[in-house]
């Protein structure tokens, strides 16, 4: 099995120091909206600055690197094990290059391993086995400020009067968006999961938010209240870093899975503004990052 | 027009600054966060644990630097770990609201100018920006590498043992940006934020 340790290592390096396009220009269009002058175009203005800064100096965009989180999805073939030891490899490697922060923490102890290598749970890594000829890794990085404010809620909700159904989830999701305020650096994206079971409800959420910034959801259901909640939260007026403001969330995701009849969560991811996640595809010989 | 401040930074200055002013910060400051707050209120506050180490030695020589001074919740990326030759990589400010049980108790010890981070604090310590006085400086979360360029050297380090993150930096600074967002005199725009978009919030919900 061919070695992809320097690859995945480049991974490590995109991510960390160069924001991915669409969201970028959701930055940029943020931007445009705010009043000059105000807080808030002042912190997209410094926002945009140092994402052009990082791109071209190799350096990581925010100073918490995050967990690193990576999916992915090989052919028959290839060896799980051995690509868990090769991005454990290039995670500690990106930590030396300081790409990353060593962020891996005992819990018990409070000792830093230095090298971003934990237990079998740090780094994050999913592995699914596919169809076709193409390996492909995502990594995302979530820094703690933003994970910190992400919520779980279990429905029904008395308190916020949100049922099983699709306004229930609207509900959550600007309770959860409103108690964020500008901790989580906003303005951000939210990934919603509605249903699994509370373990699986949290690793879809995170999942709705690899894709891009401008895909339509296929369900039209999900695609109005995607469209409505992003809408909605904006009116809070909580704004960027929390300064007050128009843009607060600059997009919203929404996946559903299966639940138990007696089970409904709604669990809300929130991405910082600094969403960082990036893509590399193997074909044979061949390997592109997008 | 930003207003340029140096540290030590007087009483009489934090009294003129007011929620929403730019500010430009340079001057001798530290990083400290999660594990130097808790550190500092067990050891030398609540005094819950006996110093150990060299508690009492980071102590005394930690307490010249902040007297008057500005802490910096900061978990930076840092250079030269291995020759001892630190440079700051990225160094943006982290959440501060995690210090709320916390701040209060050490601005008072050390008589605390300043305390920057992101996302605002509570009414403890809005309370003691009050008293000591000292104001809340917002940095922007996530600018991590732009903020660093504003670091011209790192001085030393305390409590390495805490992790990189959270270790004790003591940095040189020139032309740090940030905004107040808490001042002496009891007003916070993250409680005007909170409270507007509350009421909106309702609405939304009704």
């Amino acid at each position: 099995m061919r070695d992809l340790t320097e690859e995945i290592l480049e991974l490590i390096r995109f991510t960390s120091t160069n924001l991915p396009e669409d969201v970028e220009k959701a930055l940029r269009e943020a931007y445009a909206r705010e009043e000059p002058g105000s807080a808030a175009h002042g912190a997209l203005e410094t926002i945009l600055a140092n994402v052009e800064m990082t791109r071209r100096n190799s350096t990581p965009i925010c100073q918490d690197t995050g967990t690193p989180i990576f999916f992915v999805r090989y052919p028959e073939g290839w060896s799980p094990r051995r690509l868990r030891e090769q991005i454990k490899e290039a995670v500690a490697l990106a930590t030396q290059k300081n790409y990353l922060r060593p962020n891996a923490v005992d819990s018990l102890s409070g000792k830093n391993t230095g090298n971003n290598l934990g237990d079998q749970h740090f780094p994050v890594i999913h592995f699914e086995e596919c169809d076709g000829e193409e390996l492909t890794i995502e990594l995302m990085l979530k820094g703690g400020g933003c994970e910190n404010v992400g919520r779980q809620y279990s429905l029904p909700d008395n308190a916020l009067k949100a049922g099983r159904d699709l306004e229930g989830v609207r509900r959550a999701a600007l309770d959860a968006v409103w108690q964020a305020q500008g901790e989580g650096c906003a303005p951000g994206f939210l990934g919603i999961s509605i249903g699994g079971d509370r373990g699986t409800s949290y690793i879809a959420s995170k999942e709705a938010l690899l894709r891009k910034v401008d895909d339509p959801n296929p369900n039209p259901d999900l695609a109005g209240l995607e469209e409505r909640i992003t809408r909605e939260a904006n009116q809070l007026g909580i704004g960027p870093m929390g300064f007050g403001g128009k843009a607060t969330v600059l997009g919203t995701k929404i996946t559903a899975t299966h639940r138990l009849p007696a089970s409904f969560f709604v669990t809300v991811s929130y991405m910082c503004w600094a969403y960082r996640r990036r893509k590399m595809t193997v074909r044979g010989e061949q390997v592109t990052y997008e | 027009m930003a207003i340029k401040l140096t540290i030590p930074i007087s009483d009489d200055t934090i009294r003129s600054l007011k929620v929403g002013h730019s500010v430009l910060l340079s001057g001798i400051m530290l990083t400290g966060r999660d594990a130097a707050h808790k550190w500092i209120v067990d050891t030398f506050i609540k005094k819950t644990r006996p110093p150990q180490g060299d508690d009492l030695e980071v102590f005394r020589a930690i307490q010249p630097l902040l007297n008057g001074g500005v802490i910096y919740h900061c978990g930076p990326v840092v250079a030269g770990l291995d020759t001892g030759h630190y440079r700051f990589v990225a160094a943006g400010p982290t959440t501060s609201i995690r210090e709320e049980p916390y701040q209060a108790d050490v601005m008072r010890l050390f008589n605390l100018k300043g305390v920057i981070g992101k996302g605002g604090m509570g009414e403890q310590t809005l309370r003691a920006c009050q008293e000591v006085p000292a104001a809340y400086f917002h940095a922007i979360g996530g600018a991590a590498s732009l903020i660093a360029q504003t670091v011209q050297r790192v001085l030393g380090v305390y409590k390495l043992e805490f992790g990189v993150p959270e270790a004790m930096w003591v940095i040189e600074v020139k032309d740090f940006p940030a905004v107040v967002t808490m001042d002496a005199h009891g007003n916070s725009l993250h409680e005007k934020v909170r409270q507007e978009s509350n009421a909106i919030l309702e609405d939304l919900l009704a």
